[in-house]
Formats: C-alpha cells, structure tokens, sequence
C-alpha cells in the first residue's frame, strides 16, 4: 500500500513548470515509438487458429456436396439460425451430392447465428466449418439469410483456383459474397 | 521638394502590395499545413498515424477539410444578431492577419535596382501595434459568443475574453523589461541590434517565458483554451458556428500561433538572423538576394520550431480550471513580470553606472 503524500506545493512546483516539462519529455518520447496500428484494408490482422467466422458447407475431393441434409447442426445450434429441407438424389446425380440424400435448401441466418461453432462439431459428415471471414454488411435483413450458393465452397474439380482460394484465405468468397 | 511629397511613389505601392499578398498566401498556406500537422503531432504524440489517406502520407487533407468546410450548410440562427454573427469570424481572421504587418521576414532584396524590404511596414511603434491588434482579437471571439444568442456561447466568450484580458497585462509587463534594453519598439532595430549582440533570450529568460505564456493564453490554446471547454461549454464559443465561418475561427487561431510564433522569434530569438553566422560578412561572400533568402528561411525554421513547440504543449498539459488559470495569470505571472522589470531596470541603471552603487 502506498500512502499519497497530500504536501502543500512548493513554491517551484507552484509554476506548473517542472510538471510540465516532465510530461513534455514523455509525450516526445512517445513521437519515436512503433505505432502498434495495422493500416487495415491493405493489411488485415492474422486470425487465431481457433477463430470461428463464416460458415462453409464443404465438398469432398470429387466435388460433391458432403452434406446429407441430417439436421444436427440445426438441433445443435442454440440460436436456431439454421434451416434446411432435404431432398432425394435422383439417378444420374451421383457427381452432385455425395449419399443418397442432400439438402435442397440450406440456410444460415447471420443475424441469428452466434458463432459458436456447435455445428461444426455437430457435423458427422465434415460438411460445415467455420471460415476465418466474418461477415460482411449488408442493407437488408434478407442480406443476412446465406443460402447454398453463399455457403458452398467452390468445385474443387471445376473451378481448382476459386476452391484452393476459398480453403487458403477465403478471400475469393468474401468477395462473391459482396456482389449480391 | 512640395510637390514631391505629394507625388506617389506607385512603384513602393506596387511592392507592398504584391509583400502584402504574398504574406497573406503563406500564412494561410501555412495555417492549412498546421491543422495539418497538428493532428500528425497529435498522433504521434498518442502513438498513432494520424491522417494518411489523402495523398502521400496524408499531405492532401488539409484540402479535403478546407473543402468539406466550404460544402458544409451554412446556418445563422434565426435567434442571433445577423450583422455580429457574421463580423464575429470575419474580425477574428481580420485581427489574425493584421499583425504580420510589422514582422521583419528578412532583411531586403535588391530586385529591379530597388531595396525591397521584407517588411510590410517598419513602423517605429511595431510592438505597440501588435499589442493593439492582437487586444482587438478579443473582439472576435466576444462577438461571436454574444451574436450567438446561445448561454453556452456568451459564457464561453466572456471566459475567453477576461483570459485574454488579464493575460494581456503580464505580455505587456514582459515587454517592458525588453523595450528597457532595446530602448527602441521598431521590431526591425529589435532583430538588427539581436545581430550585433546576443539574443534577447539570453537576457530576458524569464521575461520571455512569461511571454511564452501569455503567447498561449492569447492564442486560445491549450492549456488555456477555457473558451473551447467541451465538458462544461459544448463547444465553447463558435457553437453556433458552421461552414466557412467556423472555419474561419479554427483558420484564425491557426494564423495567430503562427504570428505569435514569428513575433517571439523576431523578439527573442533573432528573427531572420542566421544563428551563428556573421551575416554581414556572409552577405559580402554570397550576395545580398540569396542571404536575403536564407535569413526568410532561417526564421522560418525557428517558427517551424515554435509552432511545433505549441502544439507539443497542446498534446501534454491538460487544460487550467478557471481559478487555476486566473491564479496563475494575476497572482504569478504579474508578479513574475513586475520583478522581472524592476530587476532589469536596476541592472539597466547599474550598467549606466559603469557597475558601480
């Protein structure tokens, strides 16, 4: 514990003059120092391993949608942000969608969703993780329900470039995202 | 010889007329280029960058914030005095302005097989004009916070303005003690008698820091921008304010540290003297026109210094109460400057007495 001393100001301290060239010494030094700031859209800070930002429904190494439309991540999720009707895969599909069923419709409601990542660890077929993008603004509220086409990372068969993007930064993603 | 006198000299007209245009230019040049670098030495000073979009390193923004101003809504509220509101702003840049006109910015260049004289007018009162124009300065801020019409204005305003008058007294005492050894008010003799002797600042260290001081106070700067006190007055006295004529205000004080800081160079510290050099001697090797320059230049640095000096104060003492501020100005300051007087004029007479009692 340290006991404030409550002396009455000499009369040198009265001036003001050595408090003040004491805290001018210290803003000057501050001149020289390394700004922490990072110039932010032409330098973007490292995400931590574990970050959790946007969703990706994922495709296995064929191309084909991994999701089976099962509905845990929508059970998991405890804002209930995550809609979805599944479908029958019709003969002469087997290069779409990986099993016997997928999901028609998958939506997530970036309003609702609270980034938790229990859908991730819901997934029993690696279909949904969480990318290192967050999510961008949008006028609408309708902006912020991602369907399939928002969500669905890009064919690694079809378009190899836009996929090894999405699975290295995202950044191609963020953008397709923006131009709605 | 009569009808000489009355013949104007349109060539002198003509000069003083392009100096007077050219002053204005830089100063308001150099008042962009403060706001500017006040708030680069304001991020550095906090550890930040400060604005580096506009152009290289942000060098554009002045332009931008001078544009953004003239495009900003004019409003005058329908409450207010029209005619004072407008003179508010217009008398601040006015009286901001006005005081270059003594300023010595170096010595003389011989242009067209003329002397022209880097100073407006060498007028044998120079420092008692400044002291005029820079009291009329009050009339500004008064004006303004009364046409306003707002509480928070006038009260800001009437705060602002016994800060500059009661400030002004303890600048006036300082001076004193310095026109006692000068024995002249010409602020060219003042730079002149710098080069043949020592700077004043060595002489008067505490006059001139009490002028420092006062330089503040007049200035509306911080820690003694009372009239700016967000926390108590909103926005102080050009609450009402907006566009151009806000504008003006924030241009006005930026010319005023810019002034201030050319008169205490010119005071104490040499004015266009080149320190350390034998300027005669320099102007036989090289020539009158480039000395000429080099001495524009030279006092420029030491206003580049001072300016820098102001808004380093600005970004590390907080601002004075009232009380504190209005302590320090009566009961030390005028004091300070009183002794400091009688103590100059008793070395004075000492000296005369060849040091003897």
């Amino acid at each position: 514990m340290k006991v404030v001393e409550r002396k009455p100001m000499t009369l040198w301290e009265k001036t003001y003059l050595p408090g003040i060239a004491k805290g001018m010494l210290i803003t000057f030094g501050h001149m020289f120092k390394k700004k922490p700031t990072i110039n932010y859209p032409e330098k973007t800070r490292p995400f931590s391993a574990v970050f959790r930002g946007l969703h990706v429904l994922n495709r296995d190494e064929q191309g084909r949608e991994r999701c089976t439309a099962c509905g845990l991540c929508a059970v998991a999720c405890p804002s209930e942000a995550i809609t979805m009707e599944a479908a029958e895969r019709l003969p002469g599909e087997e290069n779409l969608y990986r099993e016997e069923k997928y999901a028609a419709k998958y939506e997530i409601n970036m309003l609702r969703c609270i980034f938790c990542g229990l859908c991730e660890e819901a997934c029993p077929k690696d279909a949904i993780y969480l990318s290192e993008t967050f999510t961008p603004s949008n006028f609408t509220r309708k902006g912020f329900i991602y369907g399939k086409e928002e969500l669905l990372i890009p064919d690694p068969v079809k378009e190899p470039e836009a996929y090894a993007k999405a699975r290295g930064e995202e950044a191609a993603r963020t953008s397709s995202v923006e131009s709605r | 010889m009569h009808s000489l006198l009355l013949t104007i000299d349109w060539v002198l007209v003509i000069e003083k007329a392009v100096l007077i245009s050219v002053i204005i230019g830089v100063s308001l040049l150099i008042a962009m280029y403060e706001t500017y670098a006040e708030r680069k030495v304001a991020a550095f000073m906090q550890d930040r960058r400060g604005p580096s979009r506009a152009g290289p390193g942000g060098i554009f923004q002045p332009l931008a914030d001078g544009l953004k101003l003239f495009m900003k809504e004019e409003i005058i509220p329908t409450s207010s005095n029209r005619m004072l509101f407008v003179l508010g702003p217009g008398l601040a840049m006015l009286t901001a302005m006005m005081t270059s006109a003594v300023v010595p910015w170096s010595s003389h260049f011989n242009l067209f097989g003329r002397e022209v004289s880097m100073q407006i007018a060498d007028i044998n009162i120079g420092i008692l004009y400044i002291f005029g124009v820079v009291s009329m300065g009050v009339y500004g801020v008064m004006i303004g916070g009364w046409a306003s019409n707002n509480k928070f204005s006038l009260m800001a305003a009437i705060r602002g303005a016994s800060q500059i008058i009661s400030y002004e007294l303890a600048m006036g005492l300082a001076i004193i003690a310095l026109l006692m050894i000068t024995g002249s008010l010409s602020l060219k003799t003042i730079v002149e008698q710098q080069q043949a002797g020592h700077y004043y600042v060595l002489l008067q260290p505490l006059g001139f820091l009490i002028f420092l001081v006062c330089a503040f106070a007049e200035c509306n700067r911080t820690p003694f921008d009372l009239s700016e006190a967000d926390s108590e007055l909103n926005m102080g006295f050009h609450q009402e304010y907006s566009s151009m004529k806000l504008g003006f205000y924030l241009f006005a004080e930026y010319i005023n540290v810019f002034i201030s800081s050319a008169v205490m160079s010119t005071l104490y510290f040499g004015g266009y003297d080149i320190p350390f050099v034998n300027d005669a001697a320099l102007g036989q090797h090289i020539g009158q026109n480039p000395l000429a320059a080099l001495q524009a230049f030279c006092l420029f640095l030491k206003v580049v210094c001072f300016i820098f000096f102001f808004m380093w104060v600005r970004w590390t003492v907080p601002r004075f109460r009232y009380d504190q501020l209005m302590n320090l100005g009566w009961k030390v300051l005028i004091p300070l400057a009183m002794a400091n007087m009688l103590a100059t004029g008793f070395f004075l007479l000492l000296k005369e007495n060849h040091w003897h009692f």
